[in-house]
């Protein structure tokens, strides 16, 4: 009864969208990299089978224009570092006020929790571009600027909060009723318990997720071009208007757009698989 | 002619050989009872004989069929052969009475109406009336193994392969369903074996096989062999049992 | 309907200042309803692709080509491994350069219109993490469930049909729902190849009537109902199909 039990059972968290793929391989990076090279290829040759002496190549046009959009890469990892940094500190916040044992503040937790775990990314972009000032007044006298990629990078961490939360959650409900008793019978507090006992316990469970969450924001991070931020995308889009908008530098300007977010994201994909492979042998 | 002819058998996973050289006979009525130390390659010899598991040498023949054919149809091996596994495996997302009706139903192309007489009367006769409609996850794992082997009598076989069938069951699950095997084999339905349930298997046998290490040990009638077992292996096995 | 909310929201925006235009304006109105239809089409055909591409790519992994099975994995690493948005302005803007114009009378218009692009795109995005899905579920069909099924004498393809596909299909569901909610807000994005769904619509809106916060909550509100009536619909399915006795 047991042993098929078993079987019938799929662990959802191991194939939803936050965790990486199971199939992790090396070359799938090369794959990419040789489909850009040739579909260069192709938008060279189709471009210079028109005019001898026009314009220059869409090789050359990017490859001249690299630097500015790297110059916006960086902006799209500062970017993800800040929005996660307070995604994390924030959604670890909210996560315990789930749990708490006073429905006044679990019920309003719960509320924001599931709030910005539904809504589009897109949608919290532009509530918080829209709706939240362009100074902000701080209580000790003194203004503080919104610019804004500071506001994006505030929006980007409100979702990943949300899923840092349920993260947090699902990690301390996980850990079973007999640490808290055992806990309480050797004279913790509720907090200490929390701190010493169970946190730990929960930190090596939410790694992985929360390595994943990071992929997920830093992939959302182009969606401040569309406010105007001048990260990769909205550089590699005024790139292409500076070079004189031809259609043939679409395809390749975007697809290197597409290799450079690979290039970040793949890695971290691979990492989070083996750290998560390594802690499922562990425990 | 023998119903069941093994010759010879050889068979490996690759460098471990489980079957070396077996070669056994059963005829049509006869029940047989295949016993030995566990890794002696009981259950690895009946799979073979439902083209399950295909074999490296040697020669498999039901009724005259050659198993151990390229071209064999096993279609039609497989409605001769019917085969009953230690973890039953019913298909969980049909009730008991589905699953007894669905290969009729599905691979033979019977009507409906037909089968499901037949099914009700094979539920009935394993003693599972009232049980129809009920899912796998439901029912005991007795109760399972039975409708199990009701699953494998729809499919009308002339011979019954039964896999440790009672060994994931509770002890007292494991009564009602050897007395569902009891009356099978009453009833002349031919049966091969493998278990460990010796007392069983000296009550309904009509030979009984000693397996170690691939190849057969001992053979006879159960009162000879579990009497008066003349190699030194089965004498050791047989006394850690009793 | 409209006749029966307009003169409320008249109202309420007389009274208090809200503009909710969307309700009392016929012409906002109708774009409204637009919007919400474009929206719902868009979602269902997207996550309709997505599971296609989801159930071939999976029965394609379970081919003996190496090469097959490569394809299939590469195509998955590369949509999960790069951002949506920047997909989707690679299929437009890149892939929709080179596809032919078609003459309507006077003047051209695309063969593949932004909205079939949207489509095109969000459905092989969300179809990359199906794959996966649906090649876990069978994974995690029990070989001997299969292998009695074969002693039954069912060919291969009737145990996959009979079988293995109807307990993937529930096993896998959990994660599937988690997925198609999650490609079902992914549409958003459509957004930026100015498909007129939801989001675009009450951008425009109000950019014209300049009553952001108001059409905001709207939006909010489209997104948790669409979202949760998916979620609901998906998890009803998932207790109708669950396998009696085997609790999650």
């Amino acid at each position: 009864m047991r042993a098929l039990a078993k079987p019938f059972r799929i662990d959802v968290e191991a194939v939803s969208s936050f965790l990486p793929s199971r199939a992790l391989r090396g070359w799938h990076g090369i794959l990419l990299l040789a489909l850009f090279l040739a579909s260069l290829a192709i938008a060279t040759a189709h471009a210079q089978s028109g005019a001898a002496a026009g314009p220059p190549s869409p090789l050359a046009t990017l490859v001249e224009w690299i630097p500015f959009i790297l110059r916006g890469f960086l902006l799209n990892l500062g970017m993800s570092f800040l929005a996660m940094a307070i995604a994390t500190v924030l959604g670890i916040g909210l996560g315990l006020l789930q749990l708490s044992r006073s429905r006044f503040l679990s019920l309003p937790a719960w509320l924001v929790t599931h709030l910005f775990r539904n809504s589009p990314w897109l949608v919290i972009l532009f509530v918080v571009m829209l709706l939240v000032p362009f100074e902000l007044q701080l209580p000790g006298g003194g203004t503080f600027i919104m610019s804004d990629w500071l506001k994006a990078t505030f929006a980007f961490s409100l979702p990943v909060m949300a899923n840092v939360s349920e993260i947090v959650r699902g990690a301390i409900v996980s850990i079973p009723k007999g640490q808290w008793e055992s806990a309480e019978s050797l004279a913790f507090t509720h907090g200490q318990t929390l701190r010493w006992i169970i946190l730990p316990q929960c930190v090596k469970r939410a790694i992985p997720p929360w390595m994943n969450w990071y992929a997920l924001l830093t992939m959302a991070t182009p969606m401040a071009s569309i406010l105007g931020v001048r990260e990769a995308v909205g550089n590699g889009q005024a790139a292409m208007e500076a070079a004189g908008a031809r259609p043939e530098l679409l395809v390749p300007f975007y697809l290197f757009l597409l290799l450079l977010f690979f290039a970040y994201i793949y890695p971290i994909s691979i990492w989070t698989r083996m750290i998560e492979r390594k802690y499922a042998v562990d425990s | 002619m023998p119903l069941v002819s093994i010759k010879e058998v050889h068979k490996s996973f690759g460098k471990l050989e489980v079957l070396r050289g077996v070669s056994l006979d059963v005829k049509k009525g006869e029940v047989v009872c295949i016993i030995g130390p566990s890794g002696s390659g009981k259950s690895t010899l009946i799979r073979c004989i439902n083209g399950l598991n295909d074999i490296q040498k040697g020669s498999i023949t039901v009724e005259g069929q050659e198993v151990n054919d390229p071209k064999l149809d096993k279609l039609a091996l497989r409605k001769k052969v019917g085969i009953v596994f230690q973890q039953y495996n019913l298909f969980p997302h049909k009730t008991a009475l589905e699953n007894v009706m669905m290969a009729p139903v599905k691979v033979l192309k019977e009507p409906k109406r037909e089968v499901e007489e037949r099914a009700r009367a094979l539920i009935a006769k394993v003693r599972l009336s009232g049980k129809e409609d009920v899912y796998p996850g439901h029912l005991s794992g007795g109760q399972q193994q039975r409708v199990a082997i009701a699953r494998s009598l729809a499919m009308r076989p002339d011979v019954m392969l039964f896999d440790e069938v009672t060994a994931a069951l509770d002890p007292e699950t494991v009564k009602e369903v050897l007395l569902t095997i009891k009356e099978l084999a009453a009833e002349g339905m031919t049966c091969i074996l493998v278990t460990h349930e010796m007392g069983f298997a000296r009550e309904v046998a009509d030979h009984v096989y000693f397996t170690d290490r691939g190849v057969i040990v001992e053979h006879g009638p159960p009162e000879e062999l579990f009497t008066q077992a003349k190699d030194e292996r089965t004498q050791r096995f047989l006394s850690q049992i009793f | 309907m409209f006749d029966l909310i307009a003169p409320i929201f008249q109202r309420l925006n007389v009274e208090t200042g809200w503009n909710f235009i969307i309700f009392y304006d016929r012409y906002e109105y109708d774009r409204f309803l637009t919007g919400i239809s474009i929206s719902l089409q868009l979602i269902l055909w997207s996550i309709l692709l997505s599971l296609v591409i989801g159930v071939l790519g999976a029965w394609v992994q379970t081919a003996r080509s190496r090469l097959l099975r490569g394809v299939v994995d590469g195509y998955i690493q590369l949509f999960r491994n790069t951002p949506p948005l920047i997909q989707l302005l690679f299929f437009y803007f890149g892939l929709g350069a080179f596809t032919p114009q078609v003459d309507m009378g006077g003047y051209y218009e695309p063969l593949i219109s932004s909205f079939t692009w949207a489509i095109l795109a969000l459905g092989i995005f969300g179809g990359a993490f199906n794959v996966e899905i649906f090649r876990s579920g069978i994974e995690a069909v029990p070989k001997a469930t299969a292998e009695a099924a074969e002693s039954l004498c069912f060919s291969s393809w009737q145990t996959y049909a009979y079988v293995t596909l109807p307990l993937a299909f529930r096993i896998s569901l959990p994660a599937l729902t988690n997925n198609l909610v999650s490609l079902a807000k992914t549409t958003s994005l459509a957004y930026v190849i100015s498909v007129p769904e939801m989001t675009y619509t009450l951008n425009q809106v109000w950019s014209d009537n300049i009553n952001v916060p108001e059409m905001m909550i709207v939006l909010f509100l489209f997104y948790v109902v669409v979202v949760s009536l998916i979620a609901a619909g998906l998890h009803v399915l998932e207790k109708r199909l669950a396998l009696p006795g085997y609790g999650r």
